[in-house]
């Protein structure tokens, strides 16, 4: 363990396709270097949690208080779609894993593949996402044009909630009560995971570029996995919407 | 006390040399604006936390000035509304909640763990830039017409009020992610950067007290992230989840900032314990009566702040049984917090007792918060709160609190590592004076607070029944005073920084690590890295004609 802060230690390339990487100076080790920023990313992840935390209780308070709404609420959404989006997270979870694992391996071309490969799986994802929200509003549940039209104080009427189809009234043909809330929550819930899908792929081409360049390898893989692990986060929270949102009611 | 064991394990003779400090070793914009050195991030920290403090105080002047009359002195009821708001917004989002953590503890942790750096130096930088946007949208909120629903942003009024308040909640979800980012940084310095030697036993209770804190800031801060979050979609496109008219509970919206923001007072509250546990003990140069007993109620009152957010809703409709634990639960939180209070008081006891302004302010803190703290006790009462529920006798708490108790400590901070950190020391007299200036100041404010409270004076209103009108003009000229107090100590502190009376190496006689750094410390803080081979606050081996330990 070097304790002179005038000379880094650096961890050599393994090969001339790789990059040297020098530790940041205040880190004597590595090692320490390594364990701190894991450590801070797990907290990070932790209030990525907490924050869906405040969402998910929110989910089973309204659930509680409107059952009904929520049930037929369920029902409107394309469960087969999202069990597709759902298999489609779980293999590009995959694929980021052999991704990590080529990056401790040290080989670059199997890396970038697998991160693209991820990648692909993101888009996939948001073009079924896509093409969900295109239903929505096609059957004017969210209605996106006027999503942040004002309320109407006189009518008591959501201009972005006008469900053509009449699928949230009960046996009797009158409207359930507050039938907007589920696609509200709805809504709030899958744009802030979609918004994290992006923000993932995002941070997974910034993988690539340096991956590109020979940054990681199997002495220094950090950036890789820590990626890696947000990308898990990310399909791990929509494990959790998959159930609640399209199967629960 | 005749172990003759070095404090610390210094090797070489390096320390004679005195390279650059971290203030002067480069200068230019960019090498402040883009530094990832703690100590200057941390001064960046404390000259923005003061800005906002002396912001937050004109408000709060102007506030007590227009109460000055029974229909109000200066403003329109709405312009009021505005600005009790703005005080209470600056004070705890941009002041209170960063400041201690941001500054001192920045400045002063890695110091006293014997480390280079914070672990995640960029991550800190962007936590001080967050902060900083997070200030500026604050203002702007205030340019784009004001906001006027008290700090809490209660709905439904939030939700129906004006424009500003997404801009204002934006504010207050990056202020947020800035106090995340702090704790976070600190959790993993104190788990990774400790000094060989330094164990979990060994760290000093300033130390101890920022991670408590940060456990906090990390654990409950994304719950109001979220929270403000759905308070700005309700209002851009009508969620309904807080508002009554589209199927919502706007008690929710309690619930959720409560789960929040009762921890945060412990945000608020734990650094300057750890403060007061420092300075008792350096200037009583005697070491902690019970310092592991501090340790552990740090930890203790944030494990129970989580559990009493209903203490903040009796009147709130909530069910009864679920009001009988709140209340209960409530009451724990007096015994890690009065287990600090008797520590201190007992470590002061027969100590040798240096009055130095540092002191002074301590002093004055334990006062202050023994009657803050016992006053929530009265508040945490089911019965008796519902008498004292939005009066101004909860003002007076929680200032007792916020303003008596962590300004003062901050204060205290301040005074104690000035030395520390420009290697410059003030006029002592002025500070003492200012320091008197302030405690009668504070409580003139307040007492009258306490008693017009419990006769039923509710708070944040423009305008009031005359017959309270003695006790808001006595909180008037209290509030004069305490202005006159604080501007007397910004002026002896900054003259100090022209007049350049050169501190010494130790000022008052530490032994922990910080002090063993150069004055001020270099960019990496210390000349050698330090080995820790003696337990914390052992003043046995301060020499007390050089205030050095001995090295080797
Ligand atoms: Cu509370």
């Amino acid at each position: 363990m070097s304790h002179d802060g005038h000379h880094s230690v650096v961890i050599p390339a393994p090969g001339p396709e790789f990059q040297a990487h020098t530790v940041a100076h205040h880190f004597d080790t590595p090692v320490q270097e390594f364990q701190s920023a894991k450590l801070g990313f797990w907290l990070f992840l932790a209030t990525e949690i907490l924050l869906f935390g405040g969402l998910f209780a929110a989910y089973f308070y309204f659930h509680e208080v409107y059952p009904e709404t929520f049930r037929l609420g369920g029902q409107q959404l394309s469960w087969k779609l999202g069990a597709l989006n759902t298999s489609v997270l779980l293999l590009s979870s995959w694929t980021m894993a052999m991704g990590v694992r080529c990056a401790q391996t040290s080989q670059k071309s199997k890396l970038l593949m697998y991160c693209g490969l991820t990648v692909l799986g993101a888009a996939i994802f948001m073009v079924i996402k896509f093409i969900e929200y295109k239903a929505k509003n096609d059957h004017g549940l969210v209605v996106f044009s006027e999503l942040f039209s004002p309320y109407n104080e006189a009518t008591g009427q959501l201009a972005w909630f006008k469900d053509y189809h009449n699928a949230m009234v009960d046996k009797a043909g009158v409207p359930l009560p507050h039938g907007h809330l589920f696609f509200a929550i709805y809504l709030t819930m899958t744009a802030i995971h979609g918004l994290h899908v992006v923000i993932g792929a995002g941070l997974i081409l910034w993988v690539m570029k340096g991956a590109a360049k020979g940054r990681f390898h199997a002495g220094y893989y950090l950036p890789v996995d820590l990626v890696g692990l947000y990308w898990h986060l990310v399909d791990l929270i929509w494990i959790f919407l998959f159930p609640l949102l399209y199967l629960v009611p | 006390m005749t172990t003759n064991v070095p404090a610390v394990d210094v090797h070489g003779a390096a320390a004679e040399a005195r390279p650059k400090n971290f203030i002067n070793w480069s200068s230019g914009f960019m090498s402040w604006a883009g530094t990832l050195d703690h100590k200057r991030i941390g001064l960046m920290y404390l000259v923005g936390v003061s800005i906002a403090f002396l912001c937050g105080g004109l408000f709060a002047l102007l506030v007590r000035l227009h109460l000055w009359e029974p229909n109000g002195a200066l403003f329109s009821n709405a312009q009021y509304n505005q600005i009790f708001t703005l005080h209470g917004a600056f004070m705890v989002f941009i002041f209170v909640i960063p400041a201690i953590p941001g500054s001192l503890g920045n400045i002063i942790l890695p110091l006293m763990l014997g480390a280079k750096d914070v672990a995640l130096p960029r991550l800190n930088l962007l936590s001080f830039y967050l902060w900083l946007t997070g200030a500026v949208l604050a203002t702007l909120a205030i340019v784009l017409g004001g906001f006027d629903t008290g700090w809490t942003f209660y709905t439904p009024y939030s939700l129906y009020t004006n424009q500003a308040v997404v801009t204002i909640g934006l504010a207050v979800f990056v202020l947020g992610f800035s106090s995340i980012f702090t704790g976070l940084n600190f959790i993993v310095t104190t788990h990774k950067l400790r000094a060989p030697g330094m164990t979990w036993f060994r760290m000093p209770l300033f130390v101890w007290a920022l991670y408590a804190t940060s456990l906090l800031q990390v654990l409950a801060t994304p719950v109001l992230g979220i929270t403000v979050l759905l308070v700005a979609f309700e209002r851009l496109y009508h969620i309904g989840i807080f508002d009554p008219r589209l199927g919502g509970d706007p008690v929710l919206f309690e619930h959720f900032f409560w789960f929040y923001s009762h921890p945060a007072v412990y945000i608020m509250v734990l650094p300057a314990f750890g403060i007061i546990s420092e300075l008792v003990s350096v200037h009583s140069r005697k070491p902690l009566f019970g310092y592991k007993l501090i340790a552990f109620s740090s930890l203790a009152i944030a494990i129970i702040s989580f559990l009493v957010w209903g203490h903040h809703m009796f009147t709130s409709g909530q069910s009864t049984y679920a009001m009988f634990a709140f209340s209960f639960l409530t009451f724990f939180v007096a015994i890690p917090t009065a287990i600090k209070e008797f520590s201190w008081v007992a470590t002061v006891w027969k100590g040798s007792i240096a009055l130095n302004s540092p002191m002074l302010y301590t002093l004055a803190f334990l006062v202050i918060f023994a009657i803050g703290g016992l006053t929530g006790v009265i508040l945490g009462a089911l019965n008796v709160d519902i008498h004292l529920h939005d009066t101004y006798f909860v003002v007076a708490h929680f200032h007792y609190v916020m303003m008596g108790s962590i300004a003062l400590a901050f204060f205290a901070g301040v005074h104690h590592w000035w030395p520390k950190m420009f290697g410059v020391i003030y006029n002592e007299t002025l500070a003492k004076i200012a320091c008197g200036i302030i405690f009668i100041g504070f409580n003139t404010t307040f007492i009258p607070q306490f008693i017009m409270g419990s006769r039923g004076m509710p708070r944040r209103y423009a305008t009031y029944v005359p017959e309270y009108a003695p006790f808001h003009q006595a909180s008037t000229i209290g509030v004069i005073i305490l202005a006159v107090g604080i501007a007397l100590m910004v002026y002896y502190l900054v003259a100090s920084l022209f007049q350049r009376k050169k501190a010494m190496e130790n000022q008052w006689g530490g032994v922990t690590l910080e002090w063993l750094a150069p004055t001020p410390p270099p960019l990496e803080n210390f000349n050698e890295p330090p080995v820790v081979t003696n337990e914390v606050y052992d003043y046995s081996t301060l020499d007390l004609q050089t205030m050095r330990t001995p090295v080797k």
